[in-house]
């Protein structure tokens, strides 16, 4: 007779991991929730459809950077770089698109490419010359910025018009289609464990996870169907005039973006191959993995990434300037990657934390900003809000070697 | 006694000037479990490094189930099924037991990890072994103590149908439940036919699970001899003077 496994048991096995220091995302889950009860108990405007859609498109562009940036840390390495990595990335595609009257489909793949490119020299100094990456990234954060004032040249900003670019943070799904694709990335969601966990059984394979994941599906998929139904409720002042609503475009980009990166992270020998080189270098190496290339492609990736937020930075501001990408955005996708739970010292860590994280760094930043503090009081509660993280992360990580 | 699966004759090593191996013979059985003793600086490691195909011998002879072959590269020792496990286990802590059985040699369908076979076969291997100390192969290995870490060194190492398997001081970081744990898997490992080549500075386990012994001095084979045959005190004799006159045991 087999073990009977329940709801309660799957629950008090989570409970023993949380216990063992294997916290995961339950930090930024907690503080997300209690940042948005207290925001939404003090100002009218949070708890909004149209601030929930501004939070997203706001959210947007640090969560990508952070996506990349998930790669690199999982390594035990940095990219300080990432953020003018999309300053360089977005001001080619502008220059392409505005000055040289390319179509955007092949300005986007080149600045993408530029970006891989870019990574691939910084994973190179890195891992053929063995430079530390807190060194060779210090120095590109310079350089690159200096690239941006260069391909910008003398005029500070450029505008750009194209409405492919411009549309990703700027207009939204049509309701109906804001459904379909909940219930397709719903669907796809559900089908894909399902049929993960019935592979095993079929295996022979016995699981006590089960219905714990099944419990968290669940919970998942509830609240993308009441993230979806706040998207779709009208939020111009003016209806008619202008409609505003449905899912932002930047939406179901991200979310691609998620699936390919957690696809290859969880499902490919690679991916297994960048936790085994973040987790033990010379482990891997007798292994027989390449790990000189596994670091420079993780910096390629991540620089990828960049140059994708480097479009939807330039889709929300309409234009690029020699600022983009700079001040504290790195800082900030960083923080958004360690806040939701990937660790700075390497092999620990999901895509999905940084949505989360860069859902509470964006939350901070907005909650803070409806309620009238000035941007000192900001980025210190940033920066308070980062170093808890840090510290959850170095204490559950003692917990789990004395253990 | 039985042919040797693997045969080394008048293996000679320098480095530089330094002469580590001066003709060293040395054999390994299938079925039995070989310790490898001497003193720091005998040769052992070097030894097992040639065994291993980090290092390449200068002159000497290796022969493999009968047959005469060239170990020029660890690709070429992990080809003919000879595993190593080294003493710091190369284990990656942030990995579960399966993911570290399979780390660097993934079984795949299409692009994607089969994540159910590796378990599936990772499960035989540990059962394999006799090893039921384990809670979950899905467990992280950070969280596994350090005798349940050489087991999973080790079976990573048989995981791969391989016939001889080198293990370098398993029991040096253990404590004595441990250690007895780990010494009933290095028999396990000779009753499912592979060789074991064991290096150890502890003479009681030695004792307790050797076949024969391999005693190395000053870079030279001082003997190889049938357990049975010796004293644990004729061993420290061979061990720190290289010859012992009271030994009876068949010197090769």
């Amino acid at each position: 007779m087999s073990e009977q496994i329940t709801i309660e048991k799957s629950l008090s096995d989570w409970w023993s991991r949380v216990k063992a220091g294997q916290v995961g995302a339950l930090p930024a889950i907690l503080g997300l929730l209690v940042l948005c009860i207290v925001f939404g108990s003090m100002s009218s405007v949070f708890l909004t459809s149209g601030n929930f859609a501004n939070l997203l498109t706001q959210a947007a562009a640090v969560t990508v950077i952070a996506m990349g940036l998930i790669f690199v840390l999982l390594l035990g390495e940095i990219d300080l770089s990432a953020g003018y990595a999309a300053g360089v990335c977005g001001a080619i595609l502008v220059v392409m698109i505005t000055e040289m009257d390319y179509a955007w489909y092949i300005a986007f793949p080149v600045s993408v490419l530029s970006g891989v490119f870019l990574g691939g020299f910084i994973g190179y100094l890195v891992a053929q010359l063995k430079i530390p990456s807190f060194v060779v990234t210090l120095a590109t954060f310079l350089a690159f910025q200096g690239l941006l004032l260069l391909i910008i040249g003398e005029g500070g900003t450029i505008r750009i018009e194209d409405p492919v670019i411009l549309s990703i943070q700027n207009k939204n799904l049509t309701v109906v289609n804001s459904w379909l694709f909940f219930t397709l990335a719903a669907g796809a969601y559900l089908l894909t464990g399902f049929w993960k966990f019935y592979k095993r059984r079929r295996a022979g394979l016995i699981d006590n996870l089960f219905k714990f994941w099944l419990l968290k599906a669940l919970v998942v998929v509830l609240i993308g169907a009441f993230a979806t139904s706040t998207l779709t409720v009208e939020r111009s002042n003016n209806p008619d005039l202008v409609s505003l609503r449905g899912i932002p475009y930047v939406v179901p980009v991200i979310l691609f973006l998620l699936v390919g990166a957690t696809f290859v992270l969880t499902r490919t020998s690679y991916g297994l191959h960048i936790y085994a080189v973040g987790g033990n270098a010379e482990a891997a190496r007798r292994a027989g993995i390449n790990v000189k290339l596994v670091r420079i492609t993780a910096f390629m990736i991540c620089s990828g990434f960049a140059a994708v937020a480097g479009m939807i930075f330039v889709s929300r501001a309409n234009s690029i300037s020699p600022t983009t990408g700079g001040s504290s955005t790195l800082l900030y996708a960083v923080g958004a990657a360690v806040i939701g739970g990937t660790s700075l010292f390497g092999g620990k860590g999901k895509v999905s934390d940084a949505i989360l994280g860069g859902l509470v760094v964006a939350v901070i930043d907005n909650g803070m900003a409806l309620l009238g503090y000035p941007a000192g009081i900001k980025f210190m509660v940033t920066g308070a809000v980062l170093l808890i993280s840090a510290t959850i992360d170095a204490v559950s990580r003692r917990g789990a070697v004395s253990s | 006694m039985t042919d040797p699966i693997l045969s080394l004759r008048k293996v000679n090593k320098s480095f530089g000037p330094v002469h580590v191996l001066k003709d060293v013979n040395f054999n390994a059985y299938a079925g039995q479990v070989t310790a490898l003793v001497g003193d720091n600086g005998a040769g052992k490691s070097t030894l097992i490094k040639c065994i291993a195909g980090i290092y390449t011998p200068e002159s000497g002879e290796f022969v493999f189930e009968g047959k005469p072959v060239q170990i020029s590269g660890p690709r070429d020792a992990t080809e003919l099924g000879i595993e190593i496990v080294y003493q710091d286990l190369a284990l990656c802590d942030n990995l579960d037991i399966v993911h570290n059985m399979f780390l660097g040699r993934e079984e795949k369908s299409g692009i994607t990890l089969n994540e159910s076979s590796m378990e599936s076969l990772a499960k035989k291997t540990l059962d394999g072994l006799s090893v039921r100390t384990v809670k979950s192969i899905r467990q992280k290995v950070a969280s596994l103590s350090g005798g349940q870490r050489q087991t999973v060194a080790i079976a990573r190492a048989v995981l791969w149908n391989s016939k001889v398997v080198i293990l370098d001081e398993p029991t040096a970081a253990l404590g004595v439940a441990q250690t007895e744990q780990v010494l009933k898997l290095v028999k396990q490992l000779a009753e499912n036919g592979l060789a074991v080549i064991v290096i150890s500075h502890n003479l009681n386990d030695v004792f307790q699970v050797a076949d024969n012994i391999a005693a190395m001095y000053l870079g030279s084979m001082a003997a190889q001899i049938d357990k049975n045959s010796v004293s644990q005190n004729d061993v420290v004799r061979l061990i720190t003077t290289g010859s012992s006159e009271s030994m009876s045991g068949g010197k090769k």
